[in-house]
């Protein structure tokens, strides 16, 4: 025979202003099973909770409702004060009499009304509620960070000095990212690669940390606190152990032929190469698209350069398999493709180059050594005209709607370097709005107007053409002076538009991690949970989040960081226990509920089932209750109702049911 | 209006049930509540795990016990807290509401509504034409059960 | 609502542009081939409309001026569709006037070697049907 309780809260004024409580009370009172009721100022505070503890010791209550606000602000709350008192949590039901009824009804009547209907489906749900127990699973002491840009490292790096391993997987041959592409960061002028090289020599170094770079995550299994990734390690045909990272091999290559991609197709690189002279690990690896040896089977050449014997040209691709217990997407940005934009000409002409491209044409270990020049003729550029917002702001087809946040500031300082490399230059900058919020970011574009000249117009480049004498002709418009302008340059800069590595998609689908429409992943919660993915234990370093600068970058890796180190600390993660169960003797085996089941957590076995006396080998479902998030998706796939889910079952979804409509 | 006609009119309550996702609706619900939103009692909601999770068998006992209309609320498609959730529910209600209509339980009665967890105001609009929609089409007839009336 | 507003209404109406979309960066006006024949830039019908000063658009000569050619609606980032705005204006004149703006017999006489074929589709136009 159930014994029920029901806690009616005031919730000072905010239910009691529109709900009668003492008439909830009585009204509940003569529901069957309830054996006590009562209605108190503060249902959440100390003395509330006394209350329902006095309660169910004096009454020797079965199950308890409380009405009082959302379940989502205070179910764990009274599911506590229940189990202090000795009852099992999931025997409390929540009627949801403020957020849902007090809240948004005037009328006193109509509001109590609804109050005492909540009420009774609540009572009807409880009285079939059963005791559960949450399961406990084990967290692995392991993190695994997804790209090896800054935000990896960084998250890496900060996971590992609070005592954990880490793993780093990165799809190229080397660490680095995009940051390593950069000459110098704003708005202090640093050289990027002078700052983020240590960081790379200290993730190298660090014991706790292991890189595996050329690789790619291929599959994700497992939950928060128990993983199970399988890496794809990529072969790279050089021994690992025994090259010395001399570089011979490069040098003699007689393939020389490839777009180099770390220098944006700027220049070519060799068959078997590093990306840049920094390169963590400073091994090679052999693109066999381009190598001779793989395409004709004769070469062999920097096998026989290698003193230390590492080159093996049988090497083959690797699956590991690990187990982590929290995961890090940190894969970062690219910048969008810009066959859409044709009026800019950059298809057309070398001269018509990306703000990334002129990073590497200004940077000392680039294509030209640094020297700024017209790819098209060596030429130094006289007239530099950059393009502000290509592609970025732009909610037509063509491009993203989002403002990709960091041009601004890259812009006036590749301009303002232009200005302190090349006096002689004029430097035109085409903008919608300069946008500058941080630290000292605002100073820093003054400084490019107000020290270096930098002639800011306010207005757009509608079209870039060729001049007849071979420099390019730029069309814009000054919305200030109310002119259109054409002029000269030699060397035009696009702003391009940034956007989510094109792989985040296909990982966020392993992952079972949300993602925008503009492929970036989503946040637990925008504002109290922006590192933290929504699907547990999946955590959210750099851009592939949304556009963000270094700094921010880095903040948001440490936050990452400490959100991993406080799951990897805990030693066992309770489990939720709602979730589905399957009963043999209605199983027909027919394997509906398997395939929707979107974590993997039905499997069929062959189970002895005593039917009617005769005992028989069935093929049955059975639910991993680890695995089991408890979404009912089987539930409700299951032709014959075997399926059923523990705290949500349809006995008690229907007896709300029949109370509301009672 | 005649005598029997206002005795016949005298006060249609609809009775409306929500069923709500715990992630999305159930939280968009929350919204509109902490924000005041205002929509009428006749709405009452039960919260599911998922939308996936209701039942066809719980929207026909709901029409049977003589509800006049039902909402099902779960998160954006492609926003699903269990990822594909919410596109099992769209594909079985589509076939739950076409044979309903057939049965004569028209189609404004029946509704299937994606509502986050930000969307306060959306929730509180959704109710409110819903309701609307239901004072529109009258009292439900058709699936109640009389037997289930004299209770 | 007023007069001017009840045109700036009208125009929108037949052009179906949300005129609230702009923000403002000028490429229309920076693509316009026709750009310095006109008085009112067509970055500037959006922001006139906008500001129901619709009047001054009717009496301007870019109405006539505008070439049709569509280049601000293809590099227009926020889908504003300038050169609709325009054509909405040119035919609230017409419409408003039942006057046009060229008689056919002049044109001929105004046709020449470089005036490409866009011009002539465009300038039949900017008729009454």
């Amino acid at each position: 025979m159930q014994r029920i309780g029901v806690f009616v809260c005031h919730c000072g004024t905010n239910i009691a202003g529109t709900v009668d409580v003492k008439r909830v009370v009585e009204a509940v009172k003569k529901e069957p099973g309830v054996v006590y009721a009562e209605d108190y100022q503060y249902m959440c505070s100390e003395a509330g909770q006394q209350k329902i503890a006095d309660a169910v010791k004096n009454e020797h209550l079965t199950g308890i409702v409380i009405c009082s606000c959302s379940p989502r602000m205070h179910e764990g709350t009274f599911r506590k004060a229940a189990e202090k008192a000795g009852l099992n949590p999931y025997l409390v039901e929540i009627a949801n009499i403020r957020e849902q009824c007090s809240w948004i009804h005037k009328d006193m009547e109509e509001g109590t009304e609804k109050a005492v209907i909540l009420a009774r489906a609540a009572i009807a749900k409880v009285m079939l509620n059963a005791p559960l127990q949450p399961g406990e699973s084990r967290v692995v002491k392991r993190a695994l960070v997804i790209g090896g840009g800054i935000a990896g490292i960084q998250t890496a790096l900060d996971i590992a000095d609070a005592g954990y391993e880490v793993d780093i997987v990165e799809k190229t041959p080397s660490i680095g990212g995009r940051m390593s592409q950069l000459d110098k960061t704003f708005p202090t002028l640093d050289c990027s690669s002078c700052i983020l090289t240590p960081k790379m020599g200290e993730v190298n170094a660090h014991e706790k940390i292991n890189i595996y770079t050329y690789s790619e995550v291929e599959k994700v299994s497992g939950f928060v606190g128990d993983f199970s990734v399988d890496i794809r390690k990529k072969a790279r045909y050089v021994d690992m152990d025994k090259c010395t990272g001399c570089g011979l091999c490069q040098e003699k290559c007689p393939s020389r032929k490839t777009p180099n991609e770390f220098n944006r197709g700027l220049n070519t690189r060799p068959a078997i190469y590093t990306p840049f002279a920094q390169a963590v690990p400073n091994v090679p690896v052999i693109d066999t698209e381009a190598c001779i040896k793989f395409k004709t089977g004769k070469c062999g050449v920097c096998s026989k350069v290698c003193a230390a014997g590492a080159i093996d040209y049988t090497q083959k691709d690797e699956i590991i398999t690990r187990e982590y217990g929290a995961i890090v997407v940190a894969t970062g940005f690219d910048t969008i493709n810009l066959d859409k934009f044709d009026e800019y000409y950059y298809n057309q002409s070398k001269d018509v180059i990306t703000a990334l491209e002129l990073e590497r044409l200004m940077n000392a270990a680039g294509p030209t050594g640094g020297n700024v020049v017209r790819l098209s003729n060596g030429e130094h550029p006289k007239n530099i005209v950059f393009i502000q917002c290509v592609g970025s702001r732009d909610v037509t087809c063509r491009g993203k709607s989002y403002c990709s946040k960091i041009c601004c500031m890259y812009t006036a300082k590749q301009a303002m370097l232009l200005k302190d490399h090349y006096p002689d230059v004029d430097v035109h900058v085409f903008y919608i709005d300069v946008r500058t919020p941080g630290k000292n970011f605002d100073e820093f574009y003054r400084r490019a107007v107000e020290e270096y000249d930098v002639d800011y117009i306010k207005g757009q480049v509608g079209k870039v053409s060729e001049a007849e004498n071979g420099r390019l002709l730029v069309q814009g418009v000054d919305l200030i002076d109310n002119r259109q302008i054409k002029m000269e340059a030699d060397l035009v800069v696009l702003a391009t538009a940034i956007e989510p590595n094109k792989d985040v998609r296909k990982i966020a689908t392993m992952l079972t991690a949300s993602i925008d429409n503009n492929n970036f992943l989503t946040e637990a919660h925008p504002k109290l949970r922006p590192v933290e993915s929504p699907t547990a234990g999946i955590f959210l370093s750099g851009v592939c989040q949304g556009p963000k600068d270094i700094p921010e970058t880095v903040a948001q890796a440490g936050a990452a960081a400490i959100k991993v180190v406080g799951l990897l600390a805990k030693d066992k993660l309770v489990t939720n226990p709602c979730t589905a169960q399957s009963n043999p003797l209605f199983c027909n085996g027919c394997s509906a509920c398997e395939k929707v089941c979107p974590y993997g957590a039905i499997s069929y076995e062959e189970q002895q089932v005593m039917d009617g006396g005769v005992r028989e080998n069935r093929r049955v479902a059975v639910v991993n209750s680890a695995l089991c998030q408890g979404c009912g998706a089987c539930t409700v796939a299951c032709p014959s109702g075997a399926m059923d889910l523990k705290g949500f079952s349809n006995r008690q979804i229907l007896a709300e049911v029949d109370a509301i409509c009672r | 209006m005649s005598i029997e006609a206002k005795n016949e009119n005298k006060e249609f309550k609809p009775l409306i049930v929500a069923f709500c996702c715990n992630w999305c609706s159930y939280a968009g619900a929350d919204l509109a509540g902490s924000s005041r939103l205002a929509y009428p009692a006749d709405v009452k909601i039960i919260r599911v795990p998922c939308s996936c999770r209701v039942n066809p068998l719980f929207i026909l006992r709901a029409f049977q016990k003589g509800a006049d209309g039902v909402i099902l609320c779960g998160c954006h498609p492609g926003d699903c807290h269990y990822s594909t959730g919410n596109y099992y529910a769209r594909r079985r209600m589509t076939l739950l509401f076409s044979m309903l209509d057939y049965l004569g339980v028209e189609n404004g009665r029946t509704r299937v509504e994606w509502v986050s967890a930000a969307e306060g105001v959306k929730f509180s609009q959704t109710m409110n034409e819903f309701v609307e929609k239901i004072y529109s089409l009258g009292e439900n007839v058709r699936l109640e059960d009389l037997r289930c009336k004299k209770n | 609502m007023s007069a001017d507003a009840k045109l700036a209404q009208q125009i929108r109406e037949i052009s179906g542009v949300d005129t609230r979309k702009c923000m403002k960066c000028g490429r229309c006006s920076a693509s316009c081939p026709a750009y310095n024949e006109m008085d009112i830039r067509p970055h500037q019908f959006v922001s006139y409309v906008q500001n129901g000063n619709v009047e001054a658009l009717m009496n301007s000569k870019s109405i006539w001026k505008c070439l049709s050619c569509f280049a601000c609606v293809e590099r227009c980032p926020r889908d504003v569709k300038p050169a609709k705005v325009i054509e909405a204006v040119r035919l609230s004149v017409i419409r408003q006037r039942g006057e046009n703006f060229l008689s056919p017999d002049e044109i001929p006489a105004l046709l020449d070697d470089e005036t490409p074929q866009q011009l002539l589709a465009s300038a039949y136009r900017k008729y009454r049907k």
